[in-house]
């Protein structure tokens, strides 16, 4: 899977899929630093279930690269003991919803330990997590529960979107010393490809980027709903409305500079995750865009993303899910006020 | 300690739990170590033994007379509104400063919220232990400094920090080299109530599966709060081990001769490379869990009577008065350092200074935020406002 990407190792160019971005960025990152660790469920031999751990523990070995017994509060427990130590450790959570038995451990200890220690104790740990549903999986296998973890301080919490910013933001998020939850939209692993010059400068990680201009409406997105929004933009122009997408990139902190700047210009926003609408980013998004742009919005800020039901079946998912249609009809529905 | 075959205690399954862990081995059972006897008595064991010298018995004994100051005078400060809460270590001096005592420089202690006198062997000022729960901070000492973690609240979480520290040393390559300057251990504390914690025994698998170097030390003070031991566990805690994969071993937590003892030799093991140990030292929670607890509710005084009789203190006393190890005047010197210590921590305690507002802000991140820092900026100017009014 992973190791269909075409690589052209000649130059410094190559077109990769999003699991191959993250695959050479992990690596990169072991070969910068020798305290950088992985640690989870079949990352070794496997490569891990989605093959991003691939070949890693082959060329850095068992004591760089570990298989963990099946116990993920086992798993980040352990990490924050490594960090401790002074290593980097980056850990995999096989699926969103088998984060939850380390949830404790990521909220009251991950999360706490620099605030705790007056700052004495740093605690550099990744927690890789594959979000987002799309892939026809049973229950459990398709959350998206970053609004759990950027509810709590002193984690940070990023989301990419394409191979690409895979490959600079785990670097980026691996080299940071706060703990990152690093989100992951499963159904891109294998979707697209991209081409990665690694002799560009990346931007950096706490930054959101405009990834299409426009002047009529402002689509937030992040992880697989950048693609959506990218396909609703694109739709929309044909109906004659100039829609910017934004690639929030991080969830927390927000960057809300560039997304306040725009809807400055717009006037209009619209928020699009696959997340829950109750209570998600998109709420938080909406407060702030109105606190802070109110005289300058033409409609409220609309929230376009998951039913506030469990995930549901995954033959009627889509219907759950955030697609193109509704994101264009939240899209007519601000440009009705 | 399983019944015969033929025994009628022994049913098809095994041995009659009711009889491993009936009110008979409310002493800790035949497979208590013990080298010191409630009575002052030295005795031997066939595994654990060891010589100690008269200087290291004074030391004990001075030892676990300043950390039962230290806990009185706490509890004290507590009932006089100097402190919010106050965890009492009270008749677990032996367990804490018997393997307190055992760790090397090296190794790396983590605590639960009760490990004052493993605090106390680690060189920590009093004082920030009185900080924590008087309120000032969440633990104002440097681990690194001290190795000494930061007292971790949520029950058992940090036996995986421990674990997972223990395999770091694994990978530093100070674990089985035979330097005794260079191999190192890690001790995670935890209590009865803890075992039955998802997190603990998660760290006991991890810890067996790699091998690493920890010394899983439980008190079993046999009172989680209101809880009996009997609630938490049907077997003597220090068999629970062996369906881990890793030896146990049951110690009179009372006696800190032998916690010592044994807490050095699984220390070693560690060191040694040989992996993980479970030591359950079998002691007595004296006073109440914190001072907000009412034992009276729950548990019968006949109990903590014949707790008493095991104090570990006291039998420290009779061993070294009955053997000449110690004069009147050694011991008025220990209870005039007792007094001292009293003073200086009631002093202290009532001294230490309110942070100020702004610091709730500080180190939630490696650097500020912009997010924090208007939330920071604001707070302050709010609270600015405010001056010169009245």
């Amino acid at each position: 899977m992973a190791t269909t990407a075409t690589t052209q190792t000649q130059g410094q160019t190559q077109k990769i899929t999003l699991a191959k971005g993250l695959n050479l960025g992990l690596r990169k990152a072991m070969e910068d630093d020798p305290k950088v660790l992985l640690m989870g469920e079949d990352v070794g031999k496997l490569g891990g279930v989605f093959r991003i751990t691939d070949g890693l523990q082959k060329d850095f070995g068992e004591d760089r690269v570990i298989d963990s017994p099946l116990a993920e509060s086992g798993i980040v427990g352990t990490a924050v003991g490594m960090a401790m130590r002074g290593y980097r450790p980056v850990v995999e959570i096989q699926f969103d919803g088998f984060v939850y038995p380390a949830y404790d451990q990521i909220v009251c200890q991950v999360a706490k330990i620099h605030y705790r220690s007056k700052g004495r104790v740093p605690m550099p740990i990744v927690i890789r997590i594959p979000f987002g549903g799309g892939i026809g999986a049973v229950e459990h296998h398709s959350e998206s529960p970053e609004a759990q973890f950027a509810h709590t301080p002193g984690l940070k919490v990023v989301a990419c979107s394409n191979p690409v910013d895979g490959y600079w933001m785990i670097q980026q998020a691996i080299a940071c010393d706060d703990p990152v939850i690093f989100l992951e939209p499963k159904r891109q692993y294998h979707a697209d490809k991209a081409e990665l010059d690694e002799s560009t400068t990346p931007e950096p990680l706490f930054t959101s980027r405009i990834v299409r201009p426009g002047t009529d409406l402002t689509l937030l997105a992040y992880g697989p709903t950048v693609k959506t929004a990218m396909r609703a933009a694109e739709a929309a122009a044909g109906e004659g409305r100039s829609v910017e997408v934004i690639d929030l990139r991080t969830l927390s902190p927000l960057d809300m500079g560039p997304v306040l700047d725009s809807v400055r210009r717009t006037g209009r926003a619209v928020v699009v995750h696959e997340a829950h609408v109750n209570l998600g980013l998109g709420s938080e998004l909406s407060a702030r865009i109105t606190e802070e742009c109110f005289y300058s919005l033409e409609a409220p800020v609309l929230r376009v993303g998951g039913f506030d039901t469990p995930y549901p079946a995954s033959r009627i998912e889509e219907d759950f899910l955030p697609d193109l249609d509704r994101v264009l009809d939240a899209v007519d529905r601000s440009f009705e006020f | 300690m399983n019944a015969p075959p033929d025994s009628p205690d022994r049913t098809a399954f095994g041995p009659d739990l009711a009889e491993v862990f009936g009110p008979g081995h409310s002493d800790g059972g035949p497979e208590l170590v013990q080298l010191l006897t409630p009575e002052g008595e030295r005795v031997h064991h066939p595994e654990f033994d060891l010589d100690f010298s008269a200087e290291q018995l004074r030391g004990f004994y001075r030892d676990m007379v300043l950390v039962r100051r230290l806990d009185v005078e706490a509890t004290a400060l507590q009932r006089h509104g100097e402190l919010g809460i106050w965890a009492q270590l009270l008749g677990q001096e032996a367990a804490q400063i018997g393997c307190g005592r055992a760790v090397r420089p090296q190794d790396f202690v983590f605590p639960t919220y009760r490990e004052h006198g493993v605090a106390w062997c680690r060189g920590l000022d009093p004082l920030k232990m009185l900080g924590l729960f008087r309120g000032c901070d969440h633990g104002d000492w440097d681990p690194a400094e001290h190795n000494f973690g930061l007292y971790t609240i949520v029950i058992g979480a940090q036996t995986l920090h421990a674990t997972g520290y223990a395999m770091g040393m694994q990978r530093d390559g100070v674990v089985g080299t035979g330097d005794p300057d260079r191999d190192a251990a890690v001790v995670a504390h935890f209590g009865d109530g803890a075992s039955s914690q998802g997190d603990v025994n998660e760290a006991f698998i991890f810890a067996a599966s790699y091998n690493a170097p920890v010394v899983f030390f439980c008190q079993n003070n046999q009172w989680a709060i209101s809880e009996p031991i009997e609630r938490q566990s049907r077997i003597p805690l220090y068999q629970r081990a062996l369906g881990f994969g890793f030896p146990g071993v049951r110690v009179d937590g009372n006696d800190v001769l032998a916690t010592y003892a044994v807490t050095q030799a699984a220390l070693q093991r560690a060191r040694d490379g040989q992996g993980p140990t479970f030591v359950e030292a079998y002691t007595y929670r004296m006073g109440a869990h914190t001072t907000t607890d009412d034992p009276t509710r729950y548990r019968l005084s006949d109990d903590v009577e014949s707790w008493k009789l095991k104090d570990p203190i006291a039998r420290v006393e009779v061993y070294l008065r009955r053997n000449g190890l110690v004069d009147d005047a050694f011991l008025a010197e220990v209870a005039a350092e007792a007094d001292e210590l009293g003073h200086t921590l009631r002093e202290g305690c009532k001294a230490l200074p309110d942070p100020k507002p702004s610091a709730m802000f500080a180190h939630v991140y490696a650097e500020e935020t912009d997010e924090l820092r208007v939330q920071r900026e604001g707070n302050e100017a709010y609270l600015a406002s405010f001056e010169g009014s009245h």
